[in-house]
């Protein structure tokens, strides 16, 4: 298969219902799900079938799923929610409209969302419905060919759409993350198919070092020089790992790319595969994502059946099978050297570095390791190429960054924002500030690893070494509003429960380090420290920091150092005798 | 015992270490090299024999030009490298992590069937704790008498793995493991089953010899099982006045 033959393929499937206009397009990712996309959906379908029967001469509207379309009936049309295509479309004043389950819309907080457009169109072109429950059914189904539900209506021209970059999301919330047809109709498995019969594995690795592309995950180590670093390396075995096994509190990013996308992070970790030289790829991932399992489980069948995983891939010499590894809820398997040892079935413990995964990696081998983001933004990368990613962003750190938006904030989320972007857009533009009329006080960065910025310097540009300067680092994208009635020390101590319940209990300064700073804090919370307990405070922090085996445990005192920058006062204030 | 003779294909370089300018094979990492030339270095989990494990963090050393500490156990040697294993800065860690050693689970020598033999209590003494400053977590831990030979408390255990490396490599037997995270973590044998009970332990002993605490003992070691028994004496006596 070629370039071509792809791209008719694709014109095909895009095709694939003339009849079809429109779609309803309805969030069936986890959190949408949770406040009640499934009743929503079946509304939808349930209104659609009550439509009057097409006008004659018109094609009628059978039962007909995307599931089907797939040729895959006897995966999903047996299984109960597998498929998330509708199973009716009818004529609704002249235009004939399907329900469809997408993937994240991004904004969570005013979910169930319900985009309705024309077929293919993207997010920003569609008229969005926010808070829909099942018996408004009709009535959007009714704005198909009408005005829209304006109780309803949701506008994409607001700050929190207007304002985003898509590049990682681009498919999410438009695509039906089930459906392999329609992920090539948007142009999936191109970059994929162009690497391999057009690049070698010297091109590629180029094109990714051109586009600056850093690690998502939050180390932001070029990605370009890893598996440059990789593909130097000896050895007939390599692998490739995506981890996936995203932990910080109040980050939910790479579960979304995974219900959203799943095809364009396998595409991402082939398109590695073949420039390092791997046959074999694992998706570490959460148990606690089910949805993201099951649709990736999916995404990996299904791409496996049409010869874009396995052997021969797009009939060239290139193999690439990929496993899903389910991670027990240890959050310390995202260290990598402790994920490789739970995909070797061993226990979930980091080991001490060098040697670094990609000179000794799984089983000995030489080993990629990137994040669900990282490999989000191969395809695109390769697509347009190496230079049109630096483009974006600034100038050490190139393209989009996706965060999760939480705590007190008008608009939770997910969002994509081009790197360089200012805190203050993304929380009061994007993130449409602090509900109930109250002040922002700071915003925490980076999860347990991570630290606060308080407000006078929301006007930092977002990157991975304008957020080092003030102490915080820019993690996987989690971000955490608080307004002005968050208490730091309060703050730093939930954090530091977090790293203490997660230590792995190898190494002591991380192991009985962190449970004496999370007593001490406890201690100054309940104001019954003194100075020499800051002291104290102080120097472990400085001791777990410095000699702990793995990041867990060096990054752990970074919440305590910050809000110490920041929220002194509030520290001392809570200090009982001198 | 004669050093193992330097592999063909392995080169030699030159370092310094403290100040010191030394030679050493490319594949010897640096706690070998300062054993070698007798520089002290404290370590608990790293033992001559096992395989490295690297997480008591005793042994981090500072190498010139890196801004990280490396763990010597886990660290090779490199042409020009420059060590420093003993700078202040390095000291006052090495005390703050022996004294969140004792901290963390009863380590109370006076009456421990370890004292005077313990690896933990030299360290201290050698690190200079002479008082702890954290608290005392005060937490309370099982014993397993069940064993006829051995016995374990792990309120001494420091979790260094040594038990659980030597039974696995040396012995074969892989009795040994850990359960839990972070404190919580304990060694145990086969599924945190008694172990007397083990199915897999040989009973070698192996373990008992390599633990640097009073965490594993022989049984019978203990102060309460120092107990006397003068019965015989009245029945003796008595039999011998009869006579």
């Amino acid at each position: 298969m070629n370039l071509d033959d792809l791209a008719d393929k694709a014109e095909e499937y895009r095709n694939q219902d003339p009849d079809i206009t429109h779609e309803a397009r309805v969030c069936m990712a986890a959190s949408c799900q949770s406040s009640g996309a499934p009743e929503v959906m079946a509304a939808l379908h349930r209104a659609l079938t009550a439509i009057p029967p097409p006008a004659p001469g018109e094609r009628q509207g059978d039962v007909e799923g995307d599931a089907e379309r797939d040729g895959d009936s006897e995966g999903d049309g047996t299984m109960a929610g597998a498929g998330l295509a509708g199973p009716a479309d009818r004529v609704t004043r002249g235009h004939r409209c399907k329900v469809k389950g997408v993937g994240c819309m991004g904004l969570c907080s005013a979910g169930p969302l319900v985009a309705v457009a024309e077929k293919g169109a993207e997010l920003m072109a569609s008229t969005l419905y926010r808070e829909v429950r099942p018996e408004d059914a009709p009535a959007i189904l009714a704005s198909v060919a009408g005005p829209p539900v304006a109780r309803l209506h949701c506008p994409t021209d607001q700050p929190f759409f207007a304002r985003q970059q898509r590049i990682v999301l681009e498919n999410a919330g438009v695509i039906d993350p089930d459906s392999f047809k329609g992920y090539v109709a948007v142009g999936g498995y191109a970059p994929l198919v162009q690497a391999l019969t057009e690049m070698t594995p010297a091109e590629v690795l180029r094109e990714i070092t051109l586009s600056g592309l850093r690690g998502r995950g939050g180390g932001g180590y070029p990605t370009g020089l890893k598996w440059s670093t990789v593909a130097k390396m000896p050895g007939e075995r390599k692998f490739v790992i995506c981890n996936a096994d995203e932990g910080d509190p109040g980050a939910f990013m790479d579960r979304a790319v995974l219900e959203s996308d799943p095809h364009r992070v396998l595409e991402g970790m082939a398109i590695a595969a073949y420039a390092i030289g791997a046959a074999k790829g694992y998706v570490y991932v959460r148990a606690e994502y089910p949805l993201a399992v099951e649709r990736l489980t999916t995404a990996i069948r299904k791409a496996k059946r049409a010869g874009f995983l396995g052997g021969k891939i797009a009939e060239t010499p290139f193999s690439f099978e990929v496993e899903i590894r389910l991670g027990a809820g240890a959050f310390v398997c995202g260290e990598e050297t402790a994920l490789m040892a739970s995909i070797e079935g061993n226990r979930g413990q980091p080991r001490p570095r060098p040697p670094y995964p990609a000179e000794s990696g799984l089983w000995g081998c030489p080993t990629l390791i990137n994040n669900v983001e990282t490999f989000a933004n191969i395809a695109p990368i390769v697509r347009h190429g190496g230079a049109w990613f630096a483009g974006i962003g600034t100038e050490k750190s190139k393209g989009t960054k996706v965060f999760a938006l939480a705590g007190t904030i008008e608009n939770t989320g997910l969002i994509e924002v081009p790197m360089g972007t200012r805190l203050r857009d993304i929380i009061t533009a994007i993130g449409g500030g602090i509900p109930g009329g109250r002040a922002f006080k700071a915003v925490q960065t980076g999860g347990p690893s991570g630290g606060c910025i308080p407000a006078e310097h929301l006007d930092i540009p977002v990157d991975y070494d304008g957020l080092k300067t003030l102490g915080t680092i820019m993690g996987s994208g989690g971000m955490i509003v608080m307004d002005e009635t968050a208490d730091m020390v309060d703050v730093a101590r939930y954090f530091m429960e977090f790293c203490m319940s997660e230590s792995c209990g190898k190494c002591v300064p991380c192991r009985a380090g962190t449970q004496q700073l999370h007593a001490l804090l406890d201690k100054i919370a309940k104001g019954e420290a003194r100075h020499q307990d800051l002291a104290l405070l102080e120097e472990l922090c400085e001791v777990v920091q410095a000699t702990s085996l793995c990041g867990l445990g060096q990054t752990a005192p970074n919440p305590v150092l910050s809000t110490l920058r920041f929220f002194r006062d509030e520290y001392e204030a809570k200090l009982c005798a001198p | 015992m004669p050093p193992p003779p330097t592999p063909a294909n392995v080169r030699v370089v030159t370092l310094t270490i403290d100040g010191q300018d030394l030679s050493a094979r490319a594949d010897e990492t640096i706690i070998e090299v300062c054993r070698e030339n007798q520089i002290p270095i404290p370590s608990l989990c790293y033992l001559d024999g096992l395989s490295i494990w690297g997480a008591c963090r005793l042994c981090l050393v500072e190498i010139a030009g890196q801004g990280r500490l490396f763990a010597a156990c886990a660290t090779q040697v490199a042409e020009g490298m420059q060590v420093l294993t003993n700078t202040e800065r390095l000291r006052r860690y090495r005390r703050t992590i022996v004294e969140l050693l004792f901290a963390e689970r009863s380590h109370i020598c006076s009456v421990c069937v370890s004292n005077g033999h313990c690896e933990l209590q030299h360290l201290a003494q050698t690190c200079g704790v002479d008082h702890v400053r954290v608290p005392y977590r005060q937490a309370r831990y099982q014993m397993d008498s069940s064993h006829e030979l051995f016995r374990l408390d792990h309120n001494r255990c420091i979790l260094c793995t040594r038990c659980v490396r030597v039974c696995d490599e040396i012995e074969g037997a892989h009795t040994w493991d850990l359960m839990g995270r972070g404190s919580d973590c304990l060694v145990i044998t086969d599924l945190a089953q008694p172990w007397g009970d083990s199915e897999t332990c040989t009973g070698c002993g192996k373990c008992v010899q390599v633990c640097p605490t009073g965490a594993l003992v022989k049984q019978g070691t203990s102060a309460g099982e120092m107990v006397k028994d003068q019965h015989f004496l009245p029945i003796l006596a008595r039999r011998r006045q009869a006579r």
